[in-house]
């Protein structure tokens, strides 16, 4: 099979991405939940809590490590892949991207003195202390980077003159229409997902049953009165994202719920597949809940596929990636809701079997939600790089060698997982939490494990 | 000053801020390695990874920074240095990505690996050397343009004398850098076994630096006649950079004054890479890429630099705060903290 330069300019592109934003969220959320085991550990004076900051820093480490450099990776290959694009919207969108450097600087300086300074100041909120400008450092770079995102979808902030941008504002540019929703959206999936997968690893290391019951039993807790949370406020960023779409980028929504006509009082078509005469079959349909999900209204109008050109609308199996987001989404939601019920009554043991295993789930589950969700924001920008002004094909590089690039970043990323992998591996394996809490704390008193 | 100049300086200042830090680290890797393959590693390596440990994220954010901020100040940057290293480029990547990796793997993993401290020391010399590249291209004659297509002609720039002076250059000023950085630190944390070592590496890679730099001096009057010419024209910088040298080489020899030593050749360096970059003004590529008429819009520009001012301001307290913790601590660098 032969790839044009454009295809191959995607195919690295998403690959980049796809890996770069499992370590991206990972390097949002992390630090809160640090910071707060901290926090809870320091004013309830529960070592407990104090050991999980511990151990999640250093598994944080390993993620910083790899996000750092495929996010230097990324950040050149904007330039590397897409020259025509940066040449473009440099000019307009160059502000965030650079204030996000000095964001993650920020992040690293403090990072760097969080993680080498567990005694060595006197008070103990000194050193909680150093965590927030860690955990704002990683919410700002989160808030900066999805600006640019949204300045591709709703390019605002210049006018044209002559084939070029004039009169550019660049505030106006990074505050975009669509910045707002979206940023809502990503930085609350960012902490849901890593709450989930926090409180994955408690529920699986509660499940295997080896010690450390109190523990892990505490961070379990703690993540999933986050994740309730969290799932909520990202849900209802996620509602005004979808009106968002529904008023100014209506290609989207309609591709993503196979929409093809105008209509009132619209259906929410749920998974499904079209037949050979482009027709919905075998979906479950939610009469008038498109309507209400664009507008807030049963009786609204949705705008339809059709009243996008044919060959700028994107492409119609965005569909599954969208449902999907949003039913982990709601899943999600409904297990930490449920934990939190089940917890509150006294006759019922909430560290049960299946609620493990559904928590277990969580993580894994969210992730791919992240993922779903990225891939559905750029598929559904398609053709466009910069909606209304440049398309995917003009930006790319002409490089014949765009392909052999492509490979040699899969094999890093394979190299890099891997490597990841083991070395978390190595980390905790050997090392579980009972045994370091003996280590560290030998004077409080052992067998508080029952 | 007009906003082209004052981006241009600033980026200028974040690459020779990269070109310290980092060859501080790529060195320090290279000598990690030599070390162990002579049996001295016992000797310094703590003192390596004592040092670059806690610091080790901030030096790539000197690259981030430039590479953005150079797109941000003059976009069509991104459009031929973008189309034209393409290939390069990515090698730097995945070198970088490799040495990146390294810290996380290696420090907080596990027991060091043969292999790995190989990769460590070797991407070490291979990054600058892939790196180097962009700017031996920006001399010109490297880049072809036709029907709006940028290429990258290999053949040229493999067989071009400044392009291996320039990577011959960079290997022996990061080795000569990072051996007097190691000295100073060496004597800070009064490791006196170390500091011989690294003492002794420092004089030895003044003598190739100096000459690296002549021989690119040589081969840039070949390759770009005005760059050439501008650079004589600005000679008393050059000798600045030339005294500052002496007085570093003078202070490493008779073994005192460390800190001093390595002051001065960061200003050698400083006014080196400054000489170097007044004089290839008004190109950041021959021809393609003018200053003036390639800057950006001026409302850009000015957000550019305020955003620039505002983080310094957050950001300077807290490397201060960084180097005091660590790096200037005496107690740390000795290993008690």
């Amino acid at each position: 099979m032969e790839f044009d330069t454009v295809t191959m300019s995607r195919l690295i592109t998403a690959m980049t991405l796809t890996f770069h934003i499992i370590f991206a969220t990972l390097g949002v959320g992390v630090p809160l939940f640090i910071s707060l085991a901290e926090f809870i550990g320091i004013k309830k004076q529960d070592k407990h809590y104090e050991l999980l900051a511990k151990r999640w820093s250093r598994g944080f480490i390993i993620t910083v490590a790899i996000g750092v450099v495929t996010g230097t990776a990324i950040g050149l290959q904007l330039s590397l892949v897409w020259p025509n694009f940066m040449q473009l919207a440099g000019n307009v969108i160059a502000l965030p991207l650079f204030m996000e450097v000095f964001a993650f600087f920020f992040e690293a300086i403090f990072l760097g003195i969080y993680l080498y300074t567990w005694d060595r100041f006197k008070g103990k909120y000194t050193h909680w202390l150093i965590s927030l400008p860690v955990v704002i450092g990683a919410g700002m770079s989160a808030v900066f980077i999805t600006t640019v995102n949204s300045f591709m979808n709703s390019p605002d902030g210049f006018t044209i003159a002559n084939g070029e941008f004039a009169a550019v504002n660049p505030l106006e540019a990074m505050l975009n229409p669509s910045s707002p929703v979206r940023i809502a959206h990503v930085v609350g999936g960012s902490y849901l997902t890593v709450a989930a997968i926090l409180a994955t690893i408690a529920a699986v290391a509660l499940l295997r049953n080896k010690g450390a019951k109190d523990y892990h039993k505490k961070a379990l807790k703690m993540t999933v009165i986050a994740m309730f949370v969290f799932s909520v406020l990202t849900a209802v960023a996620g509602d005004f994202s979808a009106k968002y779409l529904a008023n100014n980028q209506t290609e989207k929504l309609a591709a993503a719920e196979w929409l093809f006509e105008t209509e009132e009082n619209a259906d929410l078509i749920l998974f499904g597949w079209l037949n050979e005469d482009n027709e919905v079959v075998g979906e479950i349909r939610l009469p008038g809940f498109l309507s209400f999900l664009a507008h807030g209204n049963f009786m609204s109008e949705v705008t339809g596929l059709e009243a996008t050109p044919e060959d700028e609308r994107p492409s119609l199996w965005i569909h599954y990636l969208f449902d999907l987001m949003v039913s982990i989404g709601f899943f999600l939601l409904a297990i930490s809701f449920l934990y939190l019920v089940i917890s509150k009554i006294k006759r019922w043991n909430v560290n049960n079997k299946f609620m493990l295993w559904l928590l277990a789930l969580s993580g894994p589950l969210a992730m791919l939600a992240v993922e779903f969700g990225w891939i559905f924001a750029e598929l559904g920008r398609q053709p466009w790089i910069l909606r209304g002004y440049m398309t995917v094909n003009e930006a790319a590089t002409s490089s014949p060698y765009i392909t052999h690039m492509f490979f040699l970043f899969l094999a890093l990323y394979i190299v890099l997982g891997t490597l990841f992998v083991i070395t978390l591996r190595k980390l905790f394996k050997d090392n579980p939490a009972e045994l370091e809490f003996e280590k560290q704390y030998p004077e409080l008193e052992k067998g508080d494990d029952k | 000053m007009s906003y082209e100049i004052v981006g241009v300086t600033v980026l200028w200042l974040f690459l020779y801020g990269y070109l310290i830090v980092a060859s501080i680290d790529f060195g320090a890797g290279f000598f990690a390695y030599y070390a162990k393959v002579t049996k001295r590693d016992h000797i310094i390596n703590k003192i390596i990874s004592r040092y670059l440990s806690p610091v080790w994220e901030v030096t790539n954010v000197f690259l981030v920074f430039f590479f953005v901020g150079i797109v941000g100040f003059f976009p069509s940057t991104a459009y031929y240095y973008g189309s034209a290293l393409l290939v390069p480029a990515s090698f730097a990547i995945i070198l970088l990505a490799i040495r990146g990796s390294f810290y996380a793997f290696e420090n907080y993993g596990s027991k060091q690996s043969n292999v790995y401290m190989f990769l460590y020391g070797a991407t070490g010399l291979l990054i600058p050397a892939s790196l180097s590249v962009a700017l031996t291209i920006s001399e010109g004659g490297f880049i072809t343009e036709e029907n709006g297509v940028v290429s990258l002609k290999y053949a040229e720039l493999f067989t071009s004398p400044l392009a291996w002076s320039i990577v011959a250059l960079a290997i022996a000023a990061i080795l000569f850098i990072s051996a007097s950085f190691l000295t100073y630190y060496a004597s800070r944390a009064n490791d006196e076994g170390a500091l011989k070592l690294v003492r002794r590496w420092a004089l030895f890679w003044a003598t190739p630096t100096i000459i690296m730099a002549l021989t690119t001096m040589i081969a840039l009057s070949q390759r770009n006649q005005r760059h050439f010419d501008n650079m004589l024209d600005l000679w008393w910088i050059f000798g600045l950079s030339m005294g500052f040298f002496l007085i570093a080489m003078g202070l490493l020899y008779i073994g005192r004054n460390y800190g001093t030593a390595f002051i001065a050749v960061m200003l050698q360096f400083f006014f080196a890479f400054f000489g170097y970059g007044i004089a290839q003004y008004p190109y950041l590529l021959d021809p393609y890429i003018h200053i003036e008429s390639s800057v950006t819009n001026e409302s850009m520009g000015l957000a550019l630099i305020i955003a620039f001012i505002g983080g310094l301001l957050l950001l300077v307290p807290s490397l201060i705060l960084l180097m005091r913790l660590f790096l200037f601590n005496a107690d740390y660098a000795k290993g008690k903290k």
